[in-house]
């Protein structure tokens, strides 16, 4: 049974949509990240991405960018993620990895899988694996009954939007903009296009809105229309925000993340979500 | 999907796997654009009118065909009875290479309909190229260069700026090439719908590896008869310089199927067992860096690895995924050529041949050298002259001050007057 569907699906009974956040491990280092996402837990977050620290996130805007290089030059490996992933699922949040392939590639595709699930892991998100190279993945993630999760974008076509879709277990990942992480004053307006359209290519899936979500009131617009809502650059920037004074991030990133749950899980300006 | 070495031609395969390598490893939200380049691609490499449109601007504007040139007293210093032959790619306007990729990828941005190209650029000769292109075909311009390479190729950068072309330089990770990629890619998916990204090396995502050696294969089909005019038989070697590995894979694929030894040689840097080198097939491993699975300088993490070179256009910790392929199936040798060992052929070819190379090309230079002196010790057959091709991929315009500053030529004065980080050497 997939975790994180479990997770969104419980919002979804509820006419609400779920929160998913994101935070980089190691950053400002490794304890502190672990502390931050139970922190995202206790605010309200249904489902925690932990990002596994990448030389080259070609996906991610500045804030993310500068963050991971932050953990990496502390000296953040994966064995911390791993670690990392098992103190953040004790909470019983489901817990995916977010990373680029090459650290998984490079680990052993099915000895991560092994050691993902080991730790408590649901799953990974894989901006850079799509599904048609994804072969080794599906069936390590098969075999250790863990979640894929894949994206979609406003540029994918409709057969691609299937064919993804079909790829995925947990739910699918859809990119409300053409570019990279960051929060922007406003979603773009294909964000509810492209649920849409990825629900019209396959059904059987929860759909959750990523890229550029910053506040309690998006989240609230995308609750309208999305079944959870993806929040990362702005957790990372409130948890930065107070420079060198960990409590003082903390608490700012408990005070977003209560915000834009609540706006999540508010049910929506729209009407009911699905 | 890995080909046996029997496989046959080897020669323009048409991607997007070399046997266990290539592929589409990028955001979703490129994939429409890279399947609209396939598409465009396909078409455009057959089209009569875009294939005419080609040749008169190698013709009229790049200086195509470039000669072939032997060069006897540089062949002195390996071993006697080699012959060694120079493809002159230097002599192209713009002064590489660089140029036989970036007017096919310009045509083909006009083609799409698209106004911008974006491009990365390491040494300046690939951004100089596709500025050069954007203003020959009005289109708009921007360029990603490494914050460290901005420093050490000043004139490249002027050049780009009086083209017209915006230098934007990068002061993310390493500050070098492989961060300007990281960057270019977060142009184009963001700005996918009017720009296209003008790759300057046979590596990335499918179609540009496949897409960069066809438009680059001019130079081996050239020298593959230039050579047979010369000589009245194939060369016995073929050997190019492999950063990216886009001239090395214009020359090589036009000789695959030939018996003919192909021999890419590598930056080595300081020496591959130091650390400190861009050899990414002698000194890597398989893994993914920029859309496509390859040879990559990494740790045992999967963190790449900064590369180190001399050259600033070979210093990149990856390949390009055919190179990753031929060497896997023995086709093609990929040897390392140290800083000194390329500097040493550089100064010998300004003296015996009054030819400045690209230090890039150099490493081709060295490695011609080393093989001439096996063959020679080898004892070379009575009634047989070995003749190696060596591809001279550029010019040593933009490398003067670093060339300078490593033999030490310029009095205290004169070298106070560059920059403090002009060459990092």
């Amino acid at each position: 049974m997939s975790r994180s569907a479990a997770a969104i699906e419980a919002r979804a009974g509820d006419g609400t949509a779920a929160l998913v956040g994101y935070l980089p491990v190691g950053f400002p280092d490794v304890e502190t990240s672990v502390r931050a996402a139970r922190t995202l837990v206790d605010a309200g977050a249904d489902v925690i991405e932990l990002g596994l620290p990448y030389s080259d996130p070609g996906m991610d805007g500045e804030v993310i960018q500068h963050a991971v290089q932050t953990a990496l030059d502390t000296g953040t490996r994966t064995a911390d993620v791993l670690r990392a992933v098992e103190q953040v699922a004790e909470t019983g949040a489901a817990v995916l990895v977010m990373t680029y392939f090459n650290p998984v590639h490079r680990y052993g595709v099915d000895r991560f899988a092994r050691d993902l699930a080991a730790a408590g892991g649901a799953g990974l998100i894989t901006p850079d694996l799509i599904p048609d190279e994804a072969g080794e993945w599906i069936s390590a993630a098969e075999e250790h009954d863990l979640d894929r999760v894949f994206l979609v974008a406003p540029s994918s076509t409709d057969e691609r939007l299937a064919m993804t879709a079909r790829a995925c277990r947990g739910f699918v990942y859809a990119a409300s903009t053409m570019g990279v992480t960051g929060a922007r004053a406003s979603v773009d307006g294909a964000a509810q296009e492209l649920v849409a359209r990825t629900r019209a290519a396959d059904d059987r899936h929860h759909v959750c809105v990523g890229l550029g979500v910053s506040t309690g009131g998006q989240a609230a617009e995308i609750a309208g229309y999305a079944d959870g809502v993806i929040v990362g650059s702005a957790f990372v920037r409130a948890l930065a925000g107070a420079a060198g004074d960990t409590e003082a991030g903390l608490r700012e990133l408990h005070s977003l993340a209560a915000e834009i749950a609540a706006g999540a899980h508010s049910g929506g300006t729209e009407g009911e979500a699905r | 999907m890995t080909s046996s070495p029997s496989a046959r031609p080897l020669e323009a395969t048409p991607g997007p796997y070399f046997g266990d390598f290539g592929g589409r490893f990028v955001p979703e939200a490129l994939i429409a654009a890279l399947d609209d380049l396939t598409a465009a691609w396909e078409e455009l490499r057959v089209d009569p009118d875009y294939l005419a449109e080609m040749d008169q601007l190698h013709r009229t504007y790049t200086g195509r065909p470039s000669p072939i040139t032997e060069v006897p007293r540089f062949a002195a210093h390996g071993a006697e009875g080699v012959r060694i032959l120079l493809k002159r790619e230097d002599l192209n306007h713009t002064g590489s290479h660089k140029i036989n990729n970036v007017l096919g990828q310009a045509l083909l941005t006009r083609k799409i309909g698209k106004k911008r190209v974006i491009a990365e650029t390491g040494a300046g000769q690939h951004g100089v190229a596709t500025a050069t292109a954007a203003a020959l075909l009005g289109l708009e311009c921007t360029v990603y260069m490494g914050a460290e390479d901005v420093q050490r190729q000043a004139l490249n950068v002027a050049r780009m700026r009086l083209l017209g072309t915006e230098v934007i330089p990068v002061t993310t990770g390493s500050r070098t090439l492989k961060d300007a990629i990281n960057e270019a890619f977060r142009d184009w998916v963001t700005n996918v719908e009017t720009t296209n990204y003008v790759f300057g090396t046979a590596a990335g995502p499918h179609p540009f590896p496949a897409m960069v050696r066809d438009l680059q294969r001019i130079i081996g089909d050239e020298a593959r008869a230039q050579v047979l005019d010369l000589t009245g038989a194939l060369p016995d070697a073929v050997l190019a310089c492999v950063g990216g590995g886009s001239n090395a894979i214009g020359i090589f694929n036009a000789f695959l199927d030939d018996d003919v030894r192909l021999i890419g040689l590598e930056a080595a840097g300081d020496g591959v067992e130091t650390g400190r080198h861009a050899s990414s097939i002698t000194g890597g491993d398989p893994g993914v860096l920029h859309g496509a699975r390859t040879f990559v300088l990494q740790d045992d993490d999967g963190q790449t690895r900064e590369s180190h070179s001399i050259s600033a256009g070979l210093d990149y910790p990856g390949v390009g995924p055919e190179h990753s392929w031929l060497s896997q199936l023995g086709r093609a040798e990929y040897q390392p050529v140290t800083d000194a060992e390329a500097m040493e052929a550089f100064r010998v070819l300004c003296r015996t041949e009054g030819i400045i190379p690209a230090i890039e090309s150099a490493h081709a230079l060295a490695g011609a050298l080393r093989l001439s002196r096996e063959l020679g010790a080898a004892g070379v057959p009575s009634g047989h002259e070995p003749v190696l091709l060596v591809n001279l991929s550029g010019r040593g315009d933009k490398d003067v001050e670093t060339a300078a500053k490593w033999f030490d030529m310029l009095p205290q004065h004169e070298s106070e007057n560059l920059s403090e980080e002009g060459a990092d050497v």
